[in-house]
């Protein structure tokens, strides 16, 4: 029935007991549902599950006729706008790739690199490829879109190229310390994080700024949507610039020590740093404290890494744990161990998490899907192993996985590796949103779209959806001060104070509320605000308590209140 | 072992079309309300930069200010004007040029109508009516034919139909154009009252009632196959003109002198179905636009407004330091361009939407156009599109004087509740605003 509800939005009582057979016929309660129907009905729910926005308004419950008619317009709208989408998965081409075992014995991660590249198309076997280079631990960056590929030498070396074509773009030998490299928004430009400052270089090499303010930065990370570049630093200052004005949005301290882990959001662009402590906190350009704190480790967080949906998260910790965090719900999902602490982690757009701890690399399947079902199991057994051909003095640096192509790139300390892991990449892409295959107008073109849609940074919270909701509190303000004819404030206030004085003792509604929420390795800001009214409530007992004893004399009060009874 | 990977097709050699495959997955599409909303902020700022209404003024304009103005109904291009000197003006919409003009009178031309047969009848205070062929006569012609009243004439009124005018001056005199005698045919008045009619307007749809507006605050309407007045209803000030919904028969719009415009169902006029509050000084001319829609309001505030039907404010306002008090404003028939004939002797065109531009658009920019305009819609609750979208220059005067008025207004309704909240409760009822401004009714 509630289904019903839901998926009907019309009313169609017949005018002249002609029954219009339209789409979205709504049905008494009990009567019952013929075949059609019910299939049509699940398709909507199907489609609505992927597509959907958000669950759809109760029109009977809306005594309004011009709003409910509004209402039931665009209820229609939607409903048509979720079918069409369903309709146009079939203009999706490409499917994704996959790694079947044929027999109950098989175990995928027993393939090795050269067996899939015996299996696949040439062309798709021409991109695992090796780059044996010196100067330093390498780490690797893909652009948005997967054409070009940036890899930065601790000892100073950068180098960009097209990985598809081999076609170099430039290459720069700077002689001091790099510690991070960057994409910007496209690959005209790249930042790169030196041994004092953040420089940004140019597609050919060319450096066009230096940005002074960041001083001896260790992680950068880029927010495509927002054109901010993000810095932490040895420091613990966490640093945004807006690299289409120029301007430092916000510099946070973290107040923690030396970060030794940093990643994006990619679903509401917050940034979760990792610390010494084992504390992960999550920061946005608008507080000058962390949104959310939480206890993820007990070893330092030597990595951190999240899936697209920004559902679920994956630390590594020095304590050589792997936790799968559920960020929604604020929950640890699973915990599995690794040999060695877990360095770098990628996740890539299908939802595989390629995991480097010692010398190496490790990609499982499924980590992220098992925490949704009732009765969540762990993942048992990877699904692919590289171990690299040089042995163990090749100590693997970075993973990334790049979008859209089945391929991980690998980079090590003697050089990059690019690997083919069947399954990773997104088939369809938007060209619209990223395109892999665009061409230099096109590329222009994106530039100056997404510079006009370029989101503020006051947009960036915890949930993105907020936009354009109803602020319902002063709403109601609102409604409460037109209302000429209510009841004052004062009354409303004073029956809210009874209320909240009548819980006493052990079993208060703070402590039951602090008691079920459970994760105690989690501060956000709810819980600051419960430890504030907790403070509060005890120094007011003690201020109570204080002012009896001076009313009774000391005499008196020693009797009445031993050491005992005064503690709260 | 079953092992395949990815692998796209690459686009055929030597075609110059580029492909852009869509996939509407919602995890591809991050940030889509954030992206949304920043879009709507820069649609409604565009609209804003466009907004240029002001189109052009016709000809030379008049010597004297212009106080009527009447849309030949046949026609999308021809209108015609009278102006205080006595001159009447033809125009040519299209080239913005004069095409026939005549000194018709010896006062004020006071009302200006077209009839069927593209004739053009105007009244002034000269106490006479004049019939004119504008399409098939020279400029400065005799009139075709003249009737002469007893006082002077104030505003005149066509049937939809049939070869009858309506010509208000102390009573309605209805005259049948096919005779040529100079008597009216018939003379509608209230019973009681003596008070001079300020306008008169035949209902086109529901073709034998009229309404009429008179000095003494009066609305009264008439039907003409009894002879007689229907119903007479009093509001608090007199009102300066009334005009009839093309679109719904029933509704009429009265032009007040309190500045505001009240909408009535002529079945209930108890009780207003809408009130338009902006102008801050008398509103001197009002129309419907052809799809009843809308409304224009011409103000002695030297400014016109457009309004929506539904809505309780403007929704746009011109005005130009040249254009002083405004006394006429037409809308075109082809709902697209207002014209606003003014004191200072200049009839304007003026776009209805602002931010139109006019020509054959691609169907990819109708398409941005219709995205941007269904953009604003959805997010036009946000604060701060609503205050880019309701931002328009108005001369300080004006400004001033809404202040000042907005701020009388709430202290007199402070002054009401205090009262209210020390008098006994239920001794003071409130009063709904759509019924506060009438009077009385009668029949």
């Amino acid at each position: 029935m509630d289904q019903l509800d839901k998926i009907s939005g019309q009313d169609t009582e017949p005018s002249n007991g002609q029954h219009r057979q339209t789409t979205l016929a709504r049905k008494r309660p009990t009567a019952v549902l013929s075949q059609e129907e019910r299939e049509r009905q699940r398709q909507v729910a199907e489609a609505r599950k992927k597509y959907g926005r958000g669950r759809p308004v109760r029109l009977n419950q809306v005594k309004d006729k011009k709003l409910k008619s509004a209402l039931r317009r665009i209820e229609n709208k939607y409903q048509d706008a979720v079918l069409g989408a369903k309709d146009a998965e079939i203009l999706l081409e490409n499917q994704s790739g996959f790694l079947q075992p044929e027999s109950a014995l098989e175990r995928t991660y027993k393939v090795r690199q050269e067996d899939i590249s015996e299996a696949v198309s040439v062309q798709q076997a021409k991109k695992s490829f090796e780059l044996k280079l010196d100067l330093g631990p390498y780490c690797a960056n893909y652009t948005r879109n997967g054409k070009q590929l940036l890899l930065a030498g601790q000892k100073g070396h950068i180098a960009t190229c097209d990985w598809r074509s081999g076609k170099p773009g430039c290459e720069l030998n700077l002689n001091e310390t790099v510690r991070d490299a960057k994409w910007l928004h496209n690959d005209q430009y790249f930042a790169v994080a030196q041994k004092k400052h953040v420089y940004i270089y140019d597609a050919a090499g060319v450096e066009i700024h230096v940005l002074r303010k960041y001083v001896e930065t260790s992680h950068l990370e880029f927010l495509p949507y927002h054109f901010l570049l993000a810095g932490v630093e040895n420091s613990g200052f966490l640093r945004y610039t807006d690299t289409s004005t120029g301007q430092i949005v916000a510099e946070h301290p973290t107040r923690k020590g030396p970060p030794t882990a940093l990643a994006q959001n990619p679903y509401n662009a917050i940034l979760h740093v990792g610390h010494q402590n084992g504390t992960v906190s999550l920061w946005s350009p608008n507080s000058t404290d962390p949104l959310i704190k939480i206890q993820a480790n007990t070893g330092a967080v030597r990595s951190i890494a999240m899936d697209r949906s920004g559902h679920y998260m994956l630390t590594g910790g020095q304590d050589s744990r792997l936790k799968l965090w559920d960020i929604r719900a604020l929950k640890e999902v699973h915990s599995y161990s690794t040999r060695q602490p877990a360095t770098s982690i990628s996740i890539s757009d299908r939802g595989l998490a390629a995991v480097v701890s010692g010398t190496s690399t490790t990609i499982w399947k499924d980590l992220l899907t098992t925490g949704n079902s009732s009765q969540p199991g762990k993942v048992q057994s990877p699904y692919l192993n590289y171990h690299s051909s040089l042995g163990t003095q090749v100590k693997p640096n970075t993973v990334g996985f790049c979008p859209f192509e089945d391929i991980l790139g690998v980079a090590h300390s003697s050089g990059f590796t690019s690997l083919i892991v069947p399954g990773a990449g997104e088939a369809n892409y938007d060209a619209l949103e990223v395109n892999p295959y665009e061409t230099r107008t096109q590329r222009r073109e994106a530039e100056v779209k997404s510079l006009l849609t370029k989101l503020q940074p006051e947009t960036i919270a915890l949930d993105p959806n907020f936009i354009g909701s109803l602020d319902v509190r002063s709403a109601e303000q609102r409604a409460r001060e037109k209302d000429l004819d209510a009841p004052s404030r004062e009354e409303e206030k004073m029956a809210m104070l009874k209320e909240r004085n009548r819980a006493r003792g052990k079993n208060s509604a703070l402590r039951r509320h602090l008691r079920k929420k459970g994760g105690k390795n989690i501060i956000d800001e709810k819980r600051v605000r419960m430890e504030q009214m907790r403070h509060e409530k005890s120094e007011r007992e003690k201020e109570r308590i204080t002012g009896e004893k001076m009313e009774l004399g000391p005499a008196l009060a020693r009797i009445f209140y031993t050491s005992m009874n005064t503690e709260a | 072992m079953k092992i395949k990977s990815l692998s796209r097709a690459p686009a055929p050699a030597g075609s110059d079309v580029v492909r852009q495959p869509r996939n509407l997955d919602p995890s591809q599409h991050p940030f889509e309300r954030a992206r949304e909303y920043t879009r709507a902020v820069n649609a409604v700022k565009m609209e804003r930069m466009f907004a240029a209404p002001f189109v052009g003024q016709m000809g030379h304009g008049h010597v004297d200010g212009v106080y009527t103005m009447a849309k030949d109904p046949g026609s999308l291009e021809r209108f015609g004007s009278g102006s205080g000197d006595g001159v009447i003006k033809v125009w040519d919409l299209v080239s913005r040029e004069e095409v026939w003009s005549v000194r018709g009178h010896e006062n004020i031309v006071k009302g200006i109508c077209w009839t069927p047969d593209r004739k053009l009848l105007s009244c002034a205070t000269d106490k006479t009516v004049k019939l004119w062929d504008p399409y098939n006569t020279e400029s400065k012609s005799p009139p075709l034919a003249t009737y002469l009243g007893q006082g002077a004439f104030t505003d005149i009124s066509h049937h939809r139909t049939e070869p009858a005018i309506a010509v208000a001056s102390g009573a309605i005199s209805i005259y049948d154009l096919s005779r040529p005698a100079s008597a009216p045919t018939q003379t509608l008045r209230w019973p009681t009252s003596t008070d001079t009619l300020t306008s008169v307007s035949f209902n086109q749809s529901e073709t034998s009632v009229l309404a009429s507006t008179a000095l003494d605050r009066a609305i009264v309407l008439y039907d003409l196959r009894t002879s007689s007045p229907l119903h007479k209803a009093i509001l608090n000030l007199a009102s300066n003109k009334v005009t009839w919904n093309p679109m719904e028969p029933f509704n009429f719009a009265v032009a007040n002198e309190d500045h505001n415009i009240y909408i009535f169902d002529m079945r209930k006029m108890t009780r207003a179905l809408n009130v338009l509050k902006d102008h801050v000084a008398a509103v001197m001319d009002l129309e419907f636009s052809p799809t009843g829609e809308e409304l224009i309001s011409a103000s002695y505030d030297r400014t016109i407004r457009l309004w929506n039907r539904d809505r309780g404010h403007s929704r746009d306002i011109y005005h130009t330091k040249r254009m002083q008090r405004v006394f006429s404003c037409k809308w075109t028939p082809d709902n697209k361009y207002v014209l606003s004939g003014s004191d200072d002797g200049n009839i304007r065109l003026w776009r209805a939407n602002a931010s139109d531009r006019a020509g054959i658009k691609s169907a990819r920019q109708m398409q941005k156009i219709e995205y941007d305009q269904a953009l604003i819609r959805r997010y036009s609750h946000m604060p701060e599109i609503k205050r880019i979208k309701r931002h328009r220059h108005m001369p300080k005067p004006i400004k001033k004087a809404g202040e000042i008025k907005r701020e009388e207004l709430n202290s007199i309704k402070r002054k009401e509740e205090n009262v209210r909240k020390h008098s006994k409760p239920g001794s003071m009822l409130r009063q709904p605003e759509r019924t506060k401004m009438v009077l009385g009714t009668e029949r």
